[in-house]
C-alpha cells in the first residue's frame, strides 16, 4: 500500500506542478502578449473576463497568493475563460477530444501490441530470422520525426497511388452519424494518422521489451522452468515474458507524453482536427486561454495514465506490494 | 545463446567505462569500427559534420535568392527543384545543415551536464536532496514535452536561442534518471569513501571522481538525447514556432507546409528535410545503439560459433 500511496502523491504533485507552470509561464515571459490578447476581449461578458485575467495576471490588482489559489480554484472546475472565437475552452475541448482520443488510443495499443509481440519473439530466438530484421529496423524507423513518416505516407498513398485522403477526419458533405457507410469514412480517413503513429511508436516498445526479454530470460527460474521439462512456450509466456513486461507498463504510460507530442504533429501533418491540431491553432491565433487548456489537458492524460500504470504494476507484481 | 546472457550478469557498464587508461580513445575508435551499426552511424554523423561546415562546396546556389522559376521539378540544374518562392531546395537543404547540427549538439550537450549535475547529485548525497531532485526529475519526466515546449515557444522570441533554451529545458529529465541509478550503483564503492576520508569536498568527490567512470553512460545519454532533439527542433519549427528567417530543416519543412508542397506536386520540397531530419536521427541513433551493445555484452548480436570458441 505504500507503493500505491507514494504513487498517488507523485500524481498530486505533478498535477500541483503542472498548473503551477501554467500560472508562472505567462507572468515571468518578456513581453507582454497576454496584455496585447487580453485587450481583445473587451466585450465578451465580465466573468469569463475575470477568470482570464486571473489566469494571465493582466489588470488584477490584488494579492498574487490570493489570485494563485482563485486560479487553482477555476482550472479545478474546468473554468478556463473563453477562446478567441468567444466560445467557452472547455466545450472546444470536449467537441475536439474524441477525435484525439481515437486516434491516439487505437494506436498505442495496436503498437503496445506489436512491439511486446515482436520483442518476445525476438529475444526468444535470439539471432532469427526476426531478430535479425525487425528490432534494428524498426529502431531506426522510431528515430524518423513522426511528421517525415507522415509525410512519406502521405505522399505515397494520398497523392500519388490517390488510394487513400489527403487529409482531415470524414469527408466533407457527409452528416455525422452512427451508419456504417460514415463510420468507414472515418476508418478510411484515419488510416494514415494512425499507420504513421504505429510505425513510429512500435520500435520503442520492441527495443525495451527484447531489452527486459533477454534479462529476464539470463535469470535462475527461467532455468529452473527448463530444468523441469516445462514446454518451452510456457516458459516464454508465463515465466519470462509476464516478468518482462513489467518495466514496459510503466514506460508504457511515460511513453504516452512522447506518443501525444507525436499525434500534435500528425494531427497537424494530415489536418487532423483533433486536439494536437487545435493546439497547433491556437498558437497561430495567439489564442492563449485555449493553448494554455490544452497544455494542462495533454499533461492530466499522462499523469492519469501514468497512474493506471502504477496501479496495474502494484497488481501484478507482488513485491511492490510489501515494499 | 546461454553463453552471451550468461554474460548479462556481470556488471555491464563498467565493461567499458570502468578501467581507465591512455588508450581509452583508441579503445573506443576500434569498438566503433568492430561494430557495423556504429560504423555505418559515424560515417552519416561524419558526412553531415563536413556539410555543415563547408556547404558552398557542394551547394553553389545562394540558398535564400528567389531567383529561379517556382514549383520546379528535380533538374540537374536544381537536383530537388525550387520552392513556391523560385528557390533552390538543395541549397536550402545544404545550407540547412549547419543550423540543424549547432542546436541538436548544443542542446544535447547542455541537456546531458544538467542531467549529470542532477542525476549524480541526487544518488551520491543521498537523503533530503535525493528526494527533491528525484522529485524534480519525475515531474519534468511526467509532463509532456512537446505540449510543454509549444506554450514556452509560443511566449519567447522565436529562434534559436529560444529554441536551444526551451529544449534543453525540457530534456534532461529521462537521461538524468538513468544517471542516478548508476551514481547509486557506483556510491558504496571504495574510491570513494578514500577520497572522502581524505576530506575532499562533495562537488569534488561528484566531478572529478564520480563522473569520469560514468563516460560511456554519459555518451551514451549525449545520443540519446540527440536522436530526440533533432526531431523536436524540427517538430517546433515545423508547426511554425521556430524563427522563419532562419534556414533549418524544421523551417524548410514548415514553408512545405504552408506552401502545400505535397499537393502542388512538389514532394521533394517537402520530402528532403524531412528525410534530412531522418538521416541525421538515424544516424545518431545507429551510433548509440551500437553503444549500447557495446556497453551491454548481453545485447550484442549472437554469432553462435565465434561465441562458442571465445567462451
Amino acid at each position: 500500500m505504500k507503493y500505491v500511496s507514494r504513487r498517488v502523491g507523485l500524481f498530486l504533485i505533478t498535477l500541483w506542478a503542472a498548473l503551477t507552470v501554467n500560472f508562472i509561464i505567462p507572468r515571468v515571459m518578456p513581453g507582454n502578449e497576454a496584455t496585447a490578447v487580453l485587450a481583445t476581449f473587451r466585450d465578451v461578458n465580465p466573468a469569463a473576463l475575470h477568470a482570464l485575467q486571473i489566469e494571465f495576471g493582466v489588470n488584477v490588482h490584488q494579492n498574487i497568493l490570493l489570485t494563485y489559489v482563485q486560479y487553482i480554484g477555476n482550472c479545478l472546475t474546468g473554468q478556463f475563460g473563453l477562446t478567441a472565437q468567444r466560445v467557452p475552452v472547455l466545450t472546444e475541448i470536449i467537441s475536439k477530444l474524441p477525435w484525439t482520443l481515437g486516434l491516439v488510443g487505437v494506436t498505442t495499443i495496436i503498437a503496445f501490441a506489436i512491439g511486446t509481440l515482436v520483442g518476445v519473439l525476438g529475444a526468444w530466438r535470439r539471432g532469427g530470422k526476426l531478430d535479425g530484421l525487425l528490432p534494428p529496423m524498426l529502431f531506426i524507423v522510431a528515430s524518423f520525426p513522426v511528421f517525415f513518416v507522415g509525410l512519406l505516407l502521405l505522399y505515397v498513398f494520398a497523392v500519388t497511388l490517390n488510394w487513400l485522403p489527403l487529409s482531415s477526419n470524414y469527408s466533407i458533405g457527409l452528416e455525422p452519424s452512427l451508419s456504417l457507410s460514415f463510420i468507414g469514412d472515418v476508418l478510411v480517413h484515419a488510416v494514415l494518422p494512425g499507420l504513421s503513429l504505429v510505425v513510429v511508436t512500435a520500435g520503442l516498445w520492441i527495443y525495451s521489451m527484447r531489452n527486459n526479454m533477454i534479462t529476464t530470460l539470463a535469470e535462475d527460474y527461467v532455468k529452473m522452468g527448463r530444468a523441469k521439462g516445462l514446454r518451452s512456450w510456457r516458459i516464454m509466456v508465463d515465466y519470462a515474458a509476464r516478468n518482462a513486461i513489467l518495466p514496459n507498463l510503466t514506460g508504457f504510460a511515460m511513453q504516452l507524453g512522447y506518443v501525444l507530442g507525436g499525434s500534435i504533429l500528425v494531427e497537424y501533418t494530415f489536418s487532423y482536427p483533433g486536439l494536437g491540431y487545435l493546439f497547433y491553432t491556437s498558437t497561430t491565433d495567439h489564442d492563449l486561454p485555449l493553448m494554455q487548456a490544452l497544455f494542462l489537458v495533454y499533461t492530466l492524460a499522462v499523469l492519469v495514465c501514468v497512474l493506471l500504470a502504477d496501479l496495474a504494476t502494484a497488481g501484478l507484481d507482488p513485491r511492490t506490494r510489501d515494499a | 545463446m546461454s553463453t552471451a546472457t550468461i554474460a548479462a550478469e556481470t556488471e555491464p557498464i563498467e565493461v567499458v567505462a570502468g578501467t581507465r587508461s591512455q588508450s581509452a580513445f583508441a579503445r573506443f575508435t576500434r569498438a566503433i569500427l568492430r561494430n557495423r551499426k556504429a560504423s555505418a552511424g559515424t560515417v552519416i554523423l561524419l558526412i553531415l559534420v563536413l556539410l555543415a561546415i563547408f556547404p558552398g562546396v557542394i551547394a553553389r546556389d545562394d540558398p535564400e535568392a528567389a531567383i529561379y522559376g517556382q514549383n520546379l521539378g528535380p533538374s540537374a540544374q536544381h537536383l530537388l527543384g525550387t520552392t513556391q518562392l523560385g528557390q533552390d531546395v538543395f541549397s536550402q537543404l545544404i545550407w540547412g545543415t549547419r543550423l540543424t547540427l549547432i542546436v541538436t549538439v548544443v542542446v544535447s550537450a547542455l541537456a546531458t551536464v544538467i542531467s549529470m549535475v542532477i542525476g549524480v547529485s541526487a544518488a551520491y548525497i543521498g537523503g533530503l536532496t535525493d528526494r527533491s531532485l528525484s522529485l524534480l526529475t519525475d515531474i519534468f519526466l511526467i509532463i509532456p514535452t512537446l505540449p510543454l515546449l509549444i506554450v514556452l515557444a509560443s511566449y519567447l522570441p522565436p529562434g534559436s536561442v529560444t529554441m536551444i533554451v526551451v529544449l534543453t529545458l525540457t530534456s534532461w529529465a529521462f537521461q538524468a534518471r538513468q544517471l542516478r541509478s548508476q551514481g547509486l550503483s557506483l556510491r558504496a564503492r571504495d574510491f570513494l569513501s578514500a577520497a572522502k576520508v581524505r576530506g575532499e569536498r562533495t562537488s569534488y568527490i561528484i566531478f572529478v571522481e564520480i563522473i569520469p567512470t560514468m563516460t560511456s553512460l554519459i555518451v551514451a545519454s549525449f545520443l540519446g538525447l540527440s536522436v530526440f532533439v533533432v526531431g523536436f527542433a524540427a517538430g517546433l519549427q515545423f508547426l511554425g514556432l521556430g524563427n522563419s528567417t532562419e534556414l533549418t530543416w524544421g523551417t524548410m519543412l514548415y514553408y512545405a507546409q504552408q506552401g502545400g508542397a505535397l499537393e502542388a506536386g512538389n514532394a521533394w520540397w517537402a520530402l528532403a528535410p524531412g528525410a534530412a531530419v531522418a538521416f541525421m536521427g538515424a544516424g545518431f541513433a545507429l551510433v548509440n545503439y551500437a553503444f549500447d551493445e557495446i556497453g551491454n555484452p548481453a545485447l550484442r548480436p549472437v554469432r553462435k560459433r565465434r561465441a562458442r570458441t571465445t567462451a
